[in-house]
């Protein structure tokens, strides 16, 4: 595919680049040769059909889980593969938006977004209040502070799960399904709070979802994943666009094409008449 | 035949890995434990969690079982005109098997399971993940609160519980059947050892407390991140440890008490 975003020099100094990357899990193959670049300061959305490997790439970036073979460079350095203080360096640089939010259930929505700070800093009570009532106000949310989680709808948990994910002003922030589950509404708001932290604060983002209209409509480059590889890459509108049959079967959400509706499985009349192989 | 061998090869196998999964874990849970040490207020929430709020179970076991102890040792006693020894009978029953033993079981059931299904539903939710992603190491800020409140509460618990339970059968010995109360204290006085009973009763209590917590956490951190997960962690916490009580009872009983 022709990019015009190459050609512009869109790539120059990636934030992160994935060389060549194998990974298997479970005896399943994720990645056979994975390679991807994501831009600095811009919303780089991977989509792909569940199962495809979107979410492990977050963990792989995130140093939660190991590349089989391959180079996979956060910010000019390695991702360190193994617990070190290497990778918790690595890790204050990068915020991340879990698929289920992921807040601290016995924390109220005040200590959830005070725990970066808390835990990272040595600043006073008093101005990590303020803080975390900036990043409240951000998201929106400033008026539940005194609440607990399970007090909230699964659009606002997931506001206050950005608000602390944005706490530190980390280079890089991940969401993983960040559209999952919420009305349209929220939906909205979460599309806008992307856009608005990714301009304002000038953080790149990585959006992982399977959802081809939410996620097109913030993306700046979109990389489609399918069998381990990337099958398909370029802006939103090209990607729409595309007549390449399996980009355009899963942007279009058409039940035939090359990306197969069953999972493997044996004959089915040989199943149906009960006769195991 | 060779399908048995190949099964307990293969169980042994996945015993050995998960002891060793375990004993790597237990490593790490005591560095946490050490770097978690300065943040007090951390281990004094899980002190509540773990040790006040198992109190309640403790102290109302203890009166009762007490309250047995007197039932059956005066009746046993009396026919042998030995009932001024009740206070001494009882004392070294809590102080050096039951106070221990049945507060590390009670711990297990109580505090042991809320440990396992926590730190499990802590992972099945992805809180462990965020706070790696946070760069917050979970072993220390997680589990090694956990582990050195584990440590702390279970001597506490088990003294406790003997303390209420010679209580219990001071109500049954001098309430129900007129035992002198100073012969009830005397004879406890005289007999119980501040070296040979009571030091290795709280050598027990803490033996168990390191194994209930170890079991617990390990069980909660190693557990299937979905429902069903959590939930057969929690029943392996409650039988390993209590397994490893009762059997870890009888070696340091033998080795305490059994002239070895």
């Amino acid at each position: 595919m022709i990019d015009s975003a190459t050609e512009s020099g869109f790539f120059d100094n990636p934030i992160v680049e994935a060389k060549n990357i194998h990974f298997s899990f479970s005896e399943r193959n994720v990645y056979s040769g994975l390679n991807l670049t994501i831009p600095r300061r811009k919303i780089t959305v991977i989509m792909g059909p569940s199962g495809c490997g979107k979410s492990t790439f977050l963990s792989l970036l995130g140093g939660r889980l190991q590349a089989d073979s391959g180079e996979l460079i956060f910010d000019d350095a390695p991702v360190p593969t193994r617990n070190c203080p290497a990778l918790f360096e690595m890790r204050r640089k990068m915020g991340m938006l879990f698929q289920n939010s992921a807040l601290l259930t016995d924390l109220s929505v005040f200590d959830n977004v005070a725990f970066p700070f808390r835990e990272q800093t040595d600043l006073p009570e008093a101005l990590i209040r303020i803080l975390v009532t900036m990043k409240l106000e951000m998201v929106g949310l400033r008026g539940t502070r005194d609440l607990m989680p399970s007090k909230l709808s699964g659009g606002m948990v997931r506001r206050v799960a950005l608000a602390r994910a944005i706490a530190l002003d980390p280079e890089l922030i991940m969401y993983d399904e960040p559209f999952v589950g919420l009305d349209p509404i929220s939906k909205g708001v979460i599309i806008q709070l992307i856009r608005q932290l990714n301009d304002a604060m000038g953080i790149t983002s990585v959006v992982v979802t399977h959802d081809v209209a939410e996620g097109c409509s913030i993306a700046d480059y979109v990389y489609l994943l399918d069998g381990g590889v990337v099958a398909g890459q370029g802006t939103a509108e090209q990607m729409i666009n595309s007549q390449q049959p399996g980009i355009k079967q899963f942007m279009n959400g058409l039940p035939d094409g090359p990306v197969g509706y069953h999972y493997p499985a044996n004959d089915y009349l040989v199943d149906l008449h009960g006769h195991n192989e | 035949m060779i399908n048995l061998i190949a099964r307990l090869g293969q169980w042994g196998i996945s015993f050995v890995s998960r002891l060793g999964t375990a004993v790597l874990f237990l490593l790490s849970a005591m560095r946490g434990a050490w770097h978690s040490l300065p943040r007090g207020s951390l281990i004094i929430q899980q002190l509540y969690a773990i040790g006040v709020l198992t109190m309640v179970i403790i102290l109302f076991s203890g009166l009762f079982v007490g309250m047995v102890l007197g039932l059956q040792g005066y009746s046993q006693l009396v026919a042998f005109s030995a009932e001024s020894s009740l206070g001494l009978v009882v004392a070294l029953f809590l102080v050096r098997e039951l106070g221990p033993v049945l507060a590390a079981l009670l711990f297990a059931g109580r505090a042991g399971s809320a440990l396992t299904a926590e730190i499990g539903l802590m992972k099945t939710t992805e809180q462990l993940a965020a706070m790696e992603m946070m760069a917050v190491d979970p072993m220390i800020r997680v589990i090694g609160p956990r582990f050195v409140a584990g440590l702390i509460a279970m001597p506490l618990l088990a003294a406790m519980m003997s303390a209420i339970g010679v209580v219990g059968g001071y109500l049954i010995g001098h309430g129900q059947f007129g035992l002198d109360a100073g012969v009830y204290w005397s004879s406890m006085q005289n007999g119980v050892d501040l070296i040979d009973d009571i030091l290795n009763g709280i050598i027990k209590s803490i033996v168990f407390g390191f194994i209930v917590v170890w079991v617990a956490l390990f069980e909660g951190y190693h557990a299937v991140p979905t429902a069903e997960g959590v939930s057969r962690a929690t029943t392996r916490t409650v039988v390993t440890s209590s397994l490893a009580i009762l059997g870890g009872d009888y070696i340091l009983t033998a080795l305490m008490f059994g002239g070895f």
